[in-house]
């Protein structure tokens, strides 16, 4: 009693302050209005409005959040392994993580982009890039599957990456630290970094009826650091666009050295051209070693195939391909507005926001308005290219989104806030704070010819008093604004996983009506598929053990396993041959070094397990499956090496045959 | 008593700011359909409920006297792969019940609902839902085709004997 009456005190309270703070005039702890949470409330049972895709950052995973209610869908591996559901610990997922280097467990990931058609998002995949072992990655909206890794060679740090062309022709991959190129001997002193070091553009053909990406050409383009990038649509199609740092071609203390020079440069690529010349001829030859690794979902299994030669463009040996334009202190984010017209380069170091004019662009290279070269490349004069500058934006402008009404949204990482601006006059229409330090923001479709005007979110790199503490390791907090108003205002707050960079999101329309509910058992071509439970079986080949299992609601067959010995490798080929939503079975044994099995309904995936002693070894169901899932079990035996107990398999048969169990 | 008033001054304080009760309802009827057929239903078997033909579209299977031995043999094959992990040939039950006997305990059409449409007649049959508390164990909709569906039955009744 005494309890309920302290309940309903605290409750009072709270209700007090809610009621307090929602009417008055807010501070910057709780600048929240009283209509803040019907805004993002989603009824239970009730479905989101968007798909939300975020980039993990240094978890190298992929998040899927619902908006506008903040609720956590899905996290995807990608670049890293997931004991979880056995992404990179299973036989047929390994290879997806294979490299020229070998086997790489973990990775960055910064960037999503969403395929496109005429401009539009489409639904059918998305891009993830891999920032440390330089590397694409393709995922598979039907199955919300890493479809595909392709690995990147002549590149280190691939950050401009993986945006993509209008018609998802090309997802494009520029290397942030330029190195020597992959053929030439790399062994130099650092600091010949102007001499022998190169920055290179990957191209990468995405095949439009599967999906598959090849390397389809690269350009070799001066050393500096290219940071992001944008294509071209519209008025501006056929072109692209990167930030690039370091002009001044430092190899030392790079805070410093790297940022002397007043501007650096927007680097303007004619890519039509380009595929062009490639398909001329034109281009170099070069041997390099990089992974294609691919996913089929019918075998579902990965083969991974090391490639050896890409063809490779100079750029300065073809006049009119790439322009350099001057855009001052380091710009990062390079974001072009929904009609293609206008290029915003955010200098990370500037005062402003300047954007730059397609149609000037154009214009400045017929009138050869050049202010001279770098590294044989032209330099169009800052004046020439350029629209206008945003002027006192705020601190620190990192990147850029755009909505349905002409307006652009920029993220101050410095002074914390999002700044809404009008793409036309280039005044400051609103200012709003973040909490803290926003890195990315996104708007469904922000960087797409046809972008929303519902929703923002801005993902912050520091989070401090946010949340309730959780030691010095704190989860980054994402904060979804609704700007469907002339102010911008916080409606939600909540936490997310890794570190998030880059997002993007669809209407909800658009992928869940596609979405895979399991796989046909009649498709499953896995060379150690068990269709049903009379073709499961276990096969001796050498020291190796075949199990050929099948998982149904509530039993593994086989579950009595003996013949197993001592200096085996055993391996648990596991059938989900349940054909229904949403009933996946687990699968782990006793002392396996690797993660647990997580299988999908019609799927086969295999546990490799290295037995380090006799003895009698249980596995089971890992995913409560059913009612009887806690009876979903089985014992393998274990026999010193030369010993002659013969291979046996069985379920629901006791040897000798027990009372217990009906006789046939 | 205390608890009522606080309550109310909820209320209150929500209703006195105004525009905080606008319902933010995104989810069409046809994006809860999933959710509508997997909920509990309180009403198990309504009156006009035909508990010889179950629940589903199957109003009349006509099978004949003989039996279609083709059809047969391709029930045999689907039984591999989607149905002998839990259901015997014999009397005996292992998961779910064993099948001798199926095709002269239930109606053809209750059969075929019930392989095609598993939830809705395990939720609202009476006799499946008397199996439900022997087995413990929901039998999994296997997403039979019709045709696949009547080639099982086909298989059940060369199992009871048909000739």
């Amino acid at each position: 009693m005494n309890l309920i009456k302290n309940n309903a005190l605290g409750l009072a309270t709270l209700a007090l302050m809610f009621g307090f703070s929602s009417c008055k005039p807010k501070n910057v702890g709780s600048a929240v209005s009283g209509d803040a949470a019907s805004k993002s409330y989603v009824a239970p049972g009730k479905y989101d409005e968007y798909y939300n895709f975020v980039s993990g950052g240094f978890s190298g995973q992929m998040s899927v959040y619902g908006l506008p209610s903040g609720r956590l869908l899905k996290v995807v591996p990608i670049f890293s392994v997931n004991p979880e559901n056995g992404w990179g610990y299973s036989e047929e997922t390994k290879p997806m993580l294979n490299t020229s280097h070998g086997f790489i467990p973990w990775d960055d990931q910064h960037h999503l982009d969403l395929s496109q058609t005429n401009g539009e998002i489409d639904g059918r995949w998305i891009f993830a890039n891999a920032n440390n072992t330089p590397r694409v990655a393709r995922v598979d909206l039907a199955t919300f599957h890493t479809a595909e890794i392709l690995e990147l060679p002549n590149s280190a740090g691939n950050h401009s990456s993986p945006f993509i062309t209008e018609n998802t022709e090309y997802v494009i991959a520029g290397t942030r630290f330029s190195v020597p190129p992959d053929d030439s001997n790399g062994d130099v002193p650092i600091n010949t970094y102007k001499q022998n070091f190169k920055g290179t553009i990957s191209f990468i053909s995405v095949d439009q009826t599967n999906g598959n990406m090849d390397i389809a050409f690269q350009l070799q383009c001066p050393a500096v650091n290219f940071d992001l990038s944008h294509a071209g649509k519209g008025v501006s199609s056929g072109w692209f666009f990167f930030s690039c740092y370091n002009t001044e071609q430092a190899n030392t203390l790079l805070e410093v050295n790297a940022s002397k020079r007043d501007k650096d440069f927007i680097m303007a690529v004619n890519w039509k051209q380009a595929a062009e010349l490639i398909k001329a001829g034109k281009g170099r030859k070069q041997a390099v070693k990089y992974a294609s690794n691919r996913y089929n979902e019918k075998t579902h299994t990965a083969t991974s195939t090391i490639k050896t030669e890409v063809t490779v463009m100079d750029v300065k040996d073809f006049p009119g391909l790439v322009y350099f334009i001057p855009c001052p202190k380091s710009p990062h984010g390079c974001d072009v507005n929904p009609t293609g017209e206008y290029i915003v380069g955010s200098g990370k170091l500037a005062a402003l926001i300047p954007v730059f004019s397609f149609d000037k662009i154009q214009k400045a290279i017929a009138a050869k308005a050049f202010e001279g070269e770098y590294e044989g490349i032209p330099v169009i004069k800052y004046d020439a290219a350029l629209y206008g500058e945003v002027k006192k934006p705020g601190l620190g402008p990192l990147h850029t989104e755009f909505d349905d009404k002409g307006n652009a949204y920029t993220t101050m990482f410095v002074s914390s806030e999002v700044v809404k601006w009008s793409v036309k006059d280039l005044k400051v229409l609103d200012r709003v704070p973040t909490y803290y330090s926003p890195g990315h923001l996104m708007i469904p479709g922000g960087d797409s010819k046809k972008p929303t005007g519902k929703y923002l979110v801005a993902y912050n790199k520091i989070t401090k008093d946010r949340f309730l503490p959780t030691g010095p390791e704190l989860a980054q907090s994402a904060q979804l604004f609704d700007i469907s108003g002339d102010k911008m205002q916080l409606i939600l707050d909540y936490p997310t996983i890794g570190e998030p960079h880059y997002a993007q999101a669809v209407a909800a329309s658009i992928i869940r009506d596609k979405s895979v509910k399991f796989f046909k058992i009649e498709d499953n071509s896995n060379p150690y598929v068990s269709k049903g439970e009379p073709t499961a079986k276990v096969v001796r080949e050498g020291n190796k053990v075949h199990v050929y299992m099948t998982a149904i609601r509530s039993h593994l067959t086989p579950d009595n396993i003996e013949g197993i010995k001592l200096g085996d490798e055993v391996y648990f080929h596991v059938t989900n041959i349940e054909q229904d939503w949403d009933v996946p079975h687990g699968f782990a044994i006793k002392g396996a070094a690797t993660g647990e099995l997580l299988i999908m309904p019609g799927e086969t995936t295999t546990l490799k397990w290295v037995p380090d002693r006799a003895g009698i070894i249980p596995f089971y169901c890992t995913d409560f499956c059913s009612a009887l899932h806690q009876e979903m079990s089985g014992y393998a035996r274990v026999s010193p090496a030369g010993s002659n107990v013969p291979i046996s398999f069985s379920t629901g048969t006791n040897q000798p045959k027990s009372d217990s169990i009906p006789a046939k | 008593m205390k608890i009522l008033f606080v309550l109310s001054l909820v209320v209150v304080i929500v209703t006195s700011c105004g525009g905080g009760n606008k319902s933010n309802d995104y989810a069409t009827t046809d994006e809860n359909k999933a959710i509508k057929t997997e909920a509990p239903k309180d009403d198990a078997a309504p009156p006009d409920y035909d508990p010889n033909r179950g629940e589903g579209k199957f109003k009349n299977v006509d099978v004949g006297n003989s039996l279609n031995a083709a059809m047969a043999t391709g029930g045999e094959k689907i039984y591999s792969v989607k149905c002998s992990g839990c259901h015997k040939l014999t009397p005996e039950k292992l998961v779910g019940p064993g099948w001798t006997g199926v095709t002269l305990r239930h109606k053809p059409e209750w059969i075929m609902n019930f392989i095609t449409n598993t939830d809705e007649m395990i939720t609202k049959d009476p006799k499946a839902q008397a199996q439900l508390e022997i087995c413990l164990v929901r039998m999994p909709n296997q997403n039979l085709s019709d045709d696949d569906a009547r080639s099982l039955l086909e298989y059940m009744r060369k199992n009871d004997g048909v000739k």
